[in-house]
């Protein structure tokens, strides 16, 4: 046992809760107020036509009628003009959780909005909008006052839409990525209480494990996961016993297409990248999305550390990018699997990385460090999405602009190794 | 007579007069295999899928699917294995006859030598020393190179440093004499290759490897148990799988020895 601070321990005697869920979907016009949530950013409808800014979401203008709504991200500030209190709902969720604080927000943009307040908010007073996602997957609005620095994760009715690593026990499951010290890092600095790490091959020892199992709050623990007995044993063993899993197990050999007569390294990239998601998906995941509601120590997220190339192949790295097609796919499987139960899943996207099978690549390179913080934060916001560092964002937007011409400018030949 | 002398053994078996001694190692996940530089392919590890377990995958049977290479686990090198074997006819599992299979097996001795240093190496000299208390190697045997290195476990098999891995093996000297002069039928050891750990940095690189095959000898490595064979006199059985063009096999190794 370490000698860090735990969190209070649970009745043994007591059932664990049932998870129960917010409200689901409102229209199909709100998921885009999900959407850009599982990334943190702000956006409502903005009418091309009369340029007045929409909210709720809707399928067409509120003044003029025009139905070619744009989603755009907006200044998230305004002034809270009311604020009240319900003290009690027929929705279970909210029942569960006694008194509920919500207020109205008329936007500087705009609109009036009925919001979540943060608990040091009061009427009248300047806030801040953040759009955050509900243990449902659902974009809902919170507002801050102006310039507080209050965390989410402190608000005992607002931390359910957070996945803050604070006190929580993590599993990192791959030892030997080049990115696992500044995880570990991040996530204690982050106040996890416990930091399990998966080791495969103890028959062959990483340069990193020593330092790592020197660390106080880390705890080697043999994983595989390319072997289903591995990743099922673990998972009976410490299943029940996190709240976060993070992926970050990779299998990459740069190769283009015409080369090679085999399938060895593919099929080695496709064992670990989609196989060995799919394997823990499989041993870790019914433990962790029935524990969402499981008094103090909640089940929070599940984090897939992904290549951007799963968007779109990029050449030098055509195997891996469709195994990381292929572990995406999965992981957005995963994401509608688990929504029910509240558990998030995280999609980390990032470019080429600092590490030895990106080492031909020309820089910029996301540091190990660059990506643990943007994970951190991405769990500490609730996020769905993150995409970490400059090159990913690009070629995200990028993407998104146009996949029919990012496809032709990035997967014909610009960048290469 | 021959039909008496099969009744003899297995009744020796059934008595005791001669006992079974198991070379093999389990094959287990968690067993090593060689490891090559990464930009190379590697050795599959030994994985075992469960398809159905009694229950609604298949309810009244329960089976494996598995993945290994040819050289996971204790296994047989065919001289096909390497590049100085290719052209050996019959140089494939399935080529090589049976007969083969069984056959007179020698054990040198160099367990005390690998204990105080990891890169021991069988010379010329040892095998000398062995038959002079032993008696000449007879020609078309099997030995075995008995280092105790088996009793090894998890990191401190492969013994992997930065400048590459450190176990015990033969030098090419020590490998011609056995080939060119005693005309063995293979060499085996307690490691996971035939070769040292730095094999690599011999001349011929991997001499085992390449004179071994080379001349249409076989191999066997991650052998167990052999503190249990006398130095001369037992029988080696080792039947690779007969896989189509295969280079080697995971095998049941086992020695014939006076109970």
């Amino acid at each position: 046992m370490s000698s860090r601070a735990h969190m209070p321990k649970k009745d043994p005697q007591k059932r664990t809760n049932t998870p129960t869920q917010p409200p689901p979907q409102r229209s199909r016009a709100a998921l885009g107020l999900t959407a850009a949530a599982a990334e943190g950013r702000f956006m409502l409808q903005v009418c091309p036509e009369c340029r007045a800014v929409q909210y709720p979401p809707r399928d067409a203008c509120v003044d003029c009628l025009d139905t070619a709504l744009q989603w755009q991200d907006i200044t998230p500030t305004g002034q809270l003009l009311a604020d009240t209190t319900v003290r009690t709902s027929t929705n279970l969720y909210f029942r569960e959780r006694g008194d509920w604080r919500v207020g109205t927000v008329e936007l500087d943009a705009g609109p009036k909005i009925v919001c979540h307040l943060a608990q040091d908010c009061s009427a009248p007073e300047r806030v801040t909008l953040l759009a955050r996602l509900d243990r449902s997957g659902q974009g809902v609005l919170v507002a801050q006052p102006e310039n507080s620095k209050t965390r989410l994760a402190d608000d005992p009715q607002l931390k359910a839409l957070t996945s803050d690593p604070r006190h929580a026990r993590v599993l990192v499951t791959d030892l030997r990525n080049a990115n696992t010290p500044a995880l570990v890092e991040h996530l204690l600095a982050a106040g996890a209480e416990t930091v399990f790490v998966g080791e495969s091959e103890a028959w062959r020892k990483d340069p990193q494990r020593d330092a790592l199992a020197a660390i106080p709050g880390v705890e080697i623990m043999p994983l595989d996961v390319t072997d289903t007995n591995s990743v099922r044993q673990l998972a009976a063993e410490i299943g029940g016993k996190i709240e976060i899993l993070i992926n970050n197990g990779r299998f990459l050999r740069p190769a283009r297409l015409p080369s090679g007569g085999d399938t060895v390294f593919a099929a080695q990239e496709m064992d670990v990248n989609y196989l060995g998601l799919l394997r823990l998906a499989q041993g870790f995941g019914p433990a962790l999305a029935s524990r969402t509601a499981d008094g103090q120590r909640q089940a929070l997220a599940w984090v897939n550390i992904l290549s951007i190339f799963a968007l779109n192949p990029v050449p030098g790295f055509d195997t891996f990018a469709a195994s990381q097609a292929a572990a995406r796919s999965l992981s957005l499987s995963m994401r509608a699997t688990y929504q029910s139960s509240g558990l998030r899943v995280m999609n980390v996207y990032v470019g080429a990385t600092e590490d030895v099978w990106h080492q031909p690549v020309h820089p910029p390179k996301q540091s190990p460090r660059a990506l643990a913080r943007d994970l951190v934060a991405g769990l500490q916001d609730g996020l769905e999405d993150v995409v970490s560092g400059d090159t990913a964002r690009d070629l995200m937007e990028r993407f998104r602009e146009h996949p029919g011409v990012f496809e032709r400018e990035v997967t014909f030949g610009e960048w290469g190794v | 007579m021959s039909h008496s002398l099969l009744t003899d053994v297995t009744q020796a078996l059934t008595t005791g007069v001669l006992r079974l001694v198991d070379l093999t190692h389990t094959l287990d996940p968690d067993f090593p295999v060689i490891i090559l530089p990464p930009e190379f392919g590697q050795c599959a590890r030994f994985r075992m899928e469960e398809v159905s377990a009694y229950d609604n995958r298949g309810p009244a049977w329960k089976w494996h699917n598995l993945t290994l290479n040819e050289h996971t686990g204790t296994h047989f090198d065919a001289p096909a294995h390497w590049i100085s074997g290719r052209d050996v006819p019959n140089g494939t599992v399935d080529a090589i006859p049976v007969d083969a299979f069984v056959g007179p097996v020698v054990v040198i001795n160099c367990s005390a030598g690998a204990a105080t240093n990891d890169d021991f190496e069988l010379t010329p000299d040892i095998i000398f020393d062995h038959e002079t208390a032993h008696g000449t190697i007879p020609e078309d045997s099997w030995v075995l190179m008995r280092t105790d290195w088996s009793k090894r476990r998890g990191a401190d098999y492969l013994n992997m440093q930065a400048d590459g891995p450190h176990s015990p093996g033969p030098t090419p000297d020590a490998v011609r004499l056995l080939v060119e002069e005693r005309n063995i039928r293979g060499f085996g050891t307690e490691t996971v290759g035939t070769d040292a750990g730095q094999g690599s940095h011999y001349t011929p690189p991997y001499p085992a490897h390449f004179i071994l095959h080379g001349a249409g000898k076989f191999g066997l490595q991650c052998l167990c148990n052999l503190d249990q064979l006398p130095p001369t006199g037992a029988v080696l059985i080792a039947a690779p799988l007969k896989i189509k063009g295969g280079t080697g096999s995971p095998l049941r190794v086992m020695a014939l020895v006076p109970g």
